[in-house]
């Protein structure tokens, strides 16, 4: 079943195949050997939303990071289309535009205006003139309901604005896929709830795909194509959940039947690992 | 404009800053006149009581011999027509700020190279470890044998005081950018020389600024010392020693009065050195300007 069909705007998403193949990631192989990333696959088809669920610290992070090229593997393949990122042979991937990181607390470029840090990528990699930039970046941030703000400092925004600052700011890339790292961990639920929709109106404008990490079940199963379950460190799927709401969704998905009842499909598998990963916290601590 | 004034002349924090300034000049006045309205019959208890405690009888321990703020403003407006005076300020505002750009201008690329190179890093830094403690003033000796003239060696000592805190502030300043800025900007297809230009250099511009600050406050302290040690330097233009010359020439000449004068002179020329600086950091770091 092709859930992406029904929803509107362009032609179907043909780039962002992301295939994670046995993925084992070990830190520290010679002394402590703890294993982050265990045998770990998933396969995650060209412009889907994947949330990738899990307790804080059971290695989600460590995934998005082989990803996005900042860290190694130590065994395994990460395949982008069919080109291989990284594999047991060549463990770091290089780091690139095709794959855009918007980071857990936000790395907006404070020292920059809105505007300045949303048309840096493009400019950097000799893409567009900085005058074409400018124009893309503002068309952009207007489209995303960031017109008026485009020559103040991200310090100067609230902390939805950043977040949103900077899924533009990724987007002006022109990326395959988005890596999103619990970005509105920080956020109040009200603010939270405007940021899921204002997120899904700029991917049904933006087609790529999204690689969305959380611990907060209700938002992945609210945004996501798929839902990838991890079980606590170490970090492989427990569970891979297909939601059938069809998109484009909005908020009233949150109190429909179906969406209670995927919650409850999944609700024990997800409390299941918090209370792993915190009791092995608690052994550590 | 205006209503900036307005707004300044009817804040509490303006008139308690006024009020503090105030009380403070009229205790010190009546603690240097002490003498005077301690001579009546009835405040024999209080001159025993110091007695007792080993002071002097005759007036307030401490603030008693100490000149009185009128005493002061007349000895000042004395000095404010001599060339003397003012030489002195232009003496140690021209050492300070030789020492202090010069501090600057090699402080900061140095202080860069020992962050993003571990080479910069391993080579030079032990060294610059085992000098860092040694006290600036400690090389006024040796300055003063190292350098062909007293100018120089002053100005040296001067360089000292800041270089230090400003290699230290920018070191600190660019290892503790976060690492998502280079991670973001290494993903958007950022070079070598992007990462330094656009991240390390505005990511460390607050400690410049920061190290700038603490570094001009410590060139002042240093200035007033070196010149009172090395005599001033151009001892032959009379009083032309710059502002520490200036405070020991007082104190050999026994006027107290333009010692305390001197003092004063060189708290002003701090103040202003360091609001310079602060107006030139907000300038440079806009992104903070707004919190």
């Amino acid at each position: 079943m092709d859930l992406r069909a029904p929803e509107p705007g362009g032609p179907a998403v043909t780039r962002g195949h992301i295939l994670i193949d046995d993925v084992v990631k070990v830190y520290d192989p010679e002394g402590a050997a703890v294993m982050a990333v265990d045998h770990c696959s998933l396969d995650i088809d060209a412009g889907e939303i994947c949330m990738i669920v899990g307790p804080s610290g059971c290695g989600k992070t460590t995934l998005l990071n082989a990803i996005a090229g900042f860290h190694d593997i130590t065994s395994g393949t990460i395949l982008l289309d069919g080109a291989v990122l990284c594999s047991k042979e060549r463990p770091k991937a290089e780091p690139g535009p095709d794959r855009i990181v918007v980071f857990q607390n936000g790395a907006l470029f404070p020292w920059k205006t809105n505007l300045d840090n949303v048309v840096f990528g493009p400019v950097m990699q000799g893409k567009l003139t900085p005058k074409e930039a400018v124009d893309k970046g503002r068309a952009m941030m207007a489209d995303a309901g960031l017109a008026g703000v485009e020559l103040n400092y991200p310090g100067e925004v609230s902390s939805g604005m950043r977040r949103r600052v900077e899924i533009v700011r990724a987007l002006m890339n022109d990326p395959k896929v988005l890596l999103l790292d619990e970005p509105y961990r920080a956020l109040d639920s009200l603010t939270k709830s405007v940021m899921h929709e204002a997120l899904l109106e700029i991917y049904y404008k933006n087609k790529v795909t999204i690689f969305f990490i959380t611990h907060d079940l209700e938002e992945a199963i609210f945004l996501g194509h798929k839902v990838a379950i991890m079980t606590t460190r170490p970090c492989k799927p427990k569970k891979v959940l297909t939601v059938d709401i069809p998109h484009p969704r909005d908020y009233g998905v949150l109190t429909s039947k179906r969406f209670r009842e995927l919650i409850e499909e999944t609700n024990d598998a997800v409390h299941e690992e918090a209370l792993k990963a915190f009791q092995a916290g608690e052994k550590e601590g | 404009m205006a209503t900036r004034l307005n707004k300044i002349l009817t804040s509490s924090v303006f008139w308690r800053g006024v009020i503090s300034i105030v009380l403070f000049l009229v205790l010190w006045e009546l603690g240097a006149r002490s003498k005077q309205w301690m001579a009546p019959e009835y405040f024999a208890p209080l001159k025993a009581f110091l007695g007792a405690l080993g002071f002097k009888k005759d007036y307030l321990p401490w603030i008693g011999v100490v000149p009185a703020p009128s005493a002061v403003l007349a000895a000042w407006t004395d000095v404010l027509t001599s060339a003397g005076y003012w030489t002195s300020w232009y003496m140690s505002f021209f050492r300070v700020m030789g020492g202090f750009i010069a501090a600057m201008l090699i402080g900061i690329p140095f202080g860069l190279a020992l962050a993003v190179s571990r080479t910069a890093y391993g080579t030079l830094f032990p060294t610059f470890e085992v000098l860092r403690p040694i006290p600036p003033l400690a090389w006024v000796p040796a300055s003063i044998i190292f350098w062909p003239t007293q100018e120089l060696s002053i100005t040296f000592v001067t360089f000292l005081g800041a270089f230090y805190t400003i290699v230290i502030n920018v070191l600190g300043g660019a290892r503790s950018i976060d690492q998502r800025y280079f991670q973001a900007a290494q993903s958007m297809g950022s070079s070598s020389w992007d990462i330094f230009r656009r991240v390390i250099l505005p990511g460390t511009l607050p400690s410049i600024v920061v190290g700038s600050a603490v570094g001009m406050g410590i060139t002042w302290e240093v200035v007033v010392a070196a010149e009172m040690i090395s005599g001033g330097g151009s001892q032959a233009a009379g009083g032309g020693g710059g502002l520490g010359f200036f405070i020991w020439n007082s104190y050999v000449g026994g006027s107290y009065e333009q010692i305390v004068v001197g003092m004063i002179s060189i708290g002003i020329a701090g103040y202003l050195s360091s609001e310079l600086l602060r107006a030139l950091g907000k300038y440079v770091t806009p992104w903070l300007r707004v919190r």
